[in-house]
């Protein structure tokens, strides 16, 4: 059908293309993994061969996990994502509830301001948002985070769930408006359960930035009590420079958690982008 | 839904009860902080108090030499990241998703999610993990090289003033190529059969079908990514700042806006941190972006054909 399965050469071609380009994307990932569990000798002499009985070494890890405060880096890490993830898709449904379900006089006009946030970003905000928790003692605490990170998830959550509301059927509201349930119950136990597949894949947009954000960690929440992962991690690289199997080691503890979410929730992902909600 | 919005009903709660949280809490802290950073550039910092001194911060950063050298090299640097962007990241991308969507290939989900890894990873651990590779030290990079014996290319490209800018756009491709592959990949895959079988009749098959019946199609997508690169792009920080620092280096040759609004705002090594001053090149920055997005919705979109099916 399409340009590359004309024929076996095609086909071939495709898959040579595809190859390439997915060891392009794999290679710095497996090559930081592979090296973190060697010696420094092996890292050297051999980076690019699996860690051989010879070369196999766990000094990184060890250094790492002595020196960093990683388990406690990765709850505020934790804390933060599911905080203000929670906080996005209650809100967010709400709101794309609010827009979709009813019409009142200024709905599109809301729904506007409400999507004025997915083209432009909250970090151009930062100045006046520091004097704002500067001013409401939320510095260095992770509510800062979570408001901000709030924020900036539900423009593109209200946008998205709205759309799915949309798709709820009339009847089955309407059914439970004549059975005599409020708006409230009918929001809650008859149109979130039915959105809940386009819940999870905006959650899945949310965390992900949330998750990787060094901007607003290093800005509003940079104490030792307060630093993310992804912060910790920063700061952690900047001071071993020159100890490259603590650096390897904390990357990869850096990769795995990541990646092993991705790797559950990848199928979800991609059928949110697919299904064309993200348009 | 209509007998709940008839006017001259009483106000309805429900609907101010579902809306308020959201509103609230974006009004709160996007909103008003983005008002508060556009007006704070038209302020100066004077005896301890704030004086309002009009457009006199931005002819400072256009005209003063102390700020103007940075901004217009910022903002040169982040113009170049963008064309690398938009020449690199969207063709290789339109050339990914147009291999995967094609129905009879196989292991398509593997090569998807592979190819999507990156995006996921943040950018500290892309940011250090290239600098590793293409670090002379190591010698990966070299190592790679002499395979396609190319070893004599080689140079230390993130030291070097001259590539590193361009080596960073390039990671930086190699991190976000997901996206464009991913939003093309669903537009090609809503492409109904039938316009396709229509073309095969007609005999437009192979590369041609895809120049004149696909990318047609499809053009509104990528109009969507390169509006959502020139957004990621103006507004990018963290890349540049775990790979090589609040300074930029070598001697500011990735610097963009990202980084120079940050050394404003907090000052870096002898200069004080202005933050009348962070937020006159936020508000550039909101300006150029703003500017973007009006260009993509009045004059791109409009003009690009959609088709119903």
């Amino acid at each position: 059908m399409s340009i590359a399965t004309r024929s076996l050469p095609r086909a071939i071609g495709a898959h040579a293309i595809l190859l390439t380009y997915t060891a392009i994307a794999l290679f710095p990932v497996i090559l930081v993994i592979m090296n973190s569990f060697k010696s420094r000798a092996g890292i050297f002499g051999a980076p690019l061969t699996p860690p051989a009985p010879k070369t196999f070494d766990l000094i990184g890890y060890t250094t790492v996990i002595g020196q960093g405060d990683f388990i406690h880096y990765f709850q505020n890490s934790l804390v933060v994502t599911v905080g203000s993830l929670f906080f996005v898709l209650l809100f967010g449904a709400m709101a794309a509830f609010a827009l979709s379900e009813y019409r009142f006089r200024g709905n599109t006009l809301m729904g506007l301001y409400l999507a004025l946030g997915i083209m432009i970003p909250i970090r151009l905000a930062t100045v006046a948002i520091l004097q704002l928790m500067v001013a409401s003692g939320l510095v260095n605490t992770l509510t800062a985070l979570i408001l901000v990170y709030t924020a900036q998830g539900l423009p593109l959550a209200v946008f998205i769930l709205s759309e799915f509301m949309k798709q709820v059927s009339d009847d089955l509201k309407n059914a439970g408006r004549i059975d005599g349930l409020s708006e409230y119950t009918i929001f809650f136990r008859l149109v979130v359960p039915l959105v809940r597949p386009s819940m999870a894949t905006v959650a899945v947009f949310t965390m992900i930035p949330i998750w990787n954000d060094l901007w607003f960690p290093l800005i509003l929440a940079p104490s030792e009590e307060t630093k993310t992962v992804t912060l910790g991690a920063q700061l952690f690289l900047g001071q071993f420079v020159t100890n490259w199997n603590a650096i390897l080691a904390a990357l990869s503890l850096a990769i795995l958690p990541v990646l092993v979410l991705y790797v559950i929730f990848s199928r979800q992902l991609i059928r949110g982008i697919t299904s064309g909600a993200v348009k | 839904m209509a007998a709940q919005t008839r006017p001259k009903r009483p106000f309805h709660w429900h609907i101010a009860v579902f809306l308020a949280p959201a509103v609230l809490v974006y009004t709160a802290i996007m909103i008003l902080p983005l008002a508060g950073t556009l007006q704070l550039s038209l302020f100066r910092n004077v005896d301890q108090s704030q004086v309002f001194v009009g457009l006199d911060n931005f002819r400072t950063l256009f005209g003063d030499p102390n700020w103007s050298v940075n901004f217009w090299n910022a903002l040169r640097n982040n113009v170049w990241f963008f064309i690398i962007h938009m020449l690199v990241q969207n063709p290789v991308g339109v050339l990914l998703a147009a291999l995967l969507s094609s129905p009879k290939l196989r292991f398509s989900a593997f090569y998807r999610t592979a190819i999507f890894v990156p995006t996921i990873l943040s950018f500290v651990i892309v940011g250090f993990a290239w600098k590793l590779i293409l670090s002379p030290l190591w010698g990966v990079a070299p190592h790679l090289l002499d395979f396609v014996g190319l070893k004599s290319l080689f140079t230390p490209w993130l030291g070097k003033e001259q590539y590193a800018l361009t080596a960073l756009s390039l990671i930086s491709v190699w991190q976000f190529i997901g996206i464009p592959m991913m939003l093309i990949y669903a537009a090609l895959l809503s492409i109904p059969e039938e316009v396709i079988e229509a073309a095969e009749c007609d005999g437009v098959t192979g590369l041609s079908q895809f120049w004149k019946i696909k990318l047609p199609l499809i053009l509104p997508s990528i109009g969507i990514i390169s509006i959502l690169t020139f957004v990621g792009n103006f507004n990018a920080f963290d890349l540049i700042y775990t790979a090589q620092g609040a300074l930029a280096g070598p001697n500011y040759s990735t610097d963009i806006l990202g980084t120079f609004l940050y050394r404003a705002f907090f000052g870096f090594q002898l200069q004080v941190g202005d933050p009348n001053m962070g937020a006159t090149i936020a508000t550039i920055m909101f300006l150029i972006i703003l500017g973007g997005v009006c260009v993509y919705l009045f004059l791109i979109q409009t003009r690009l054909r959609r088709y119903q099916f």
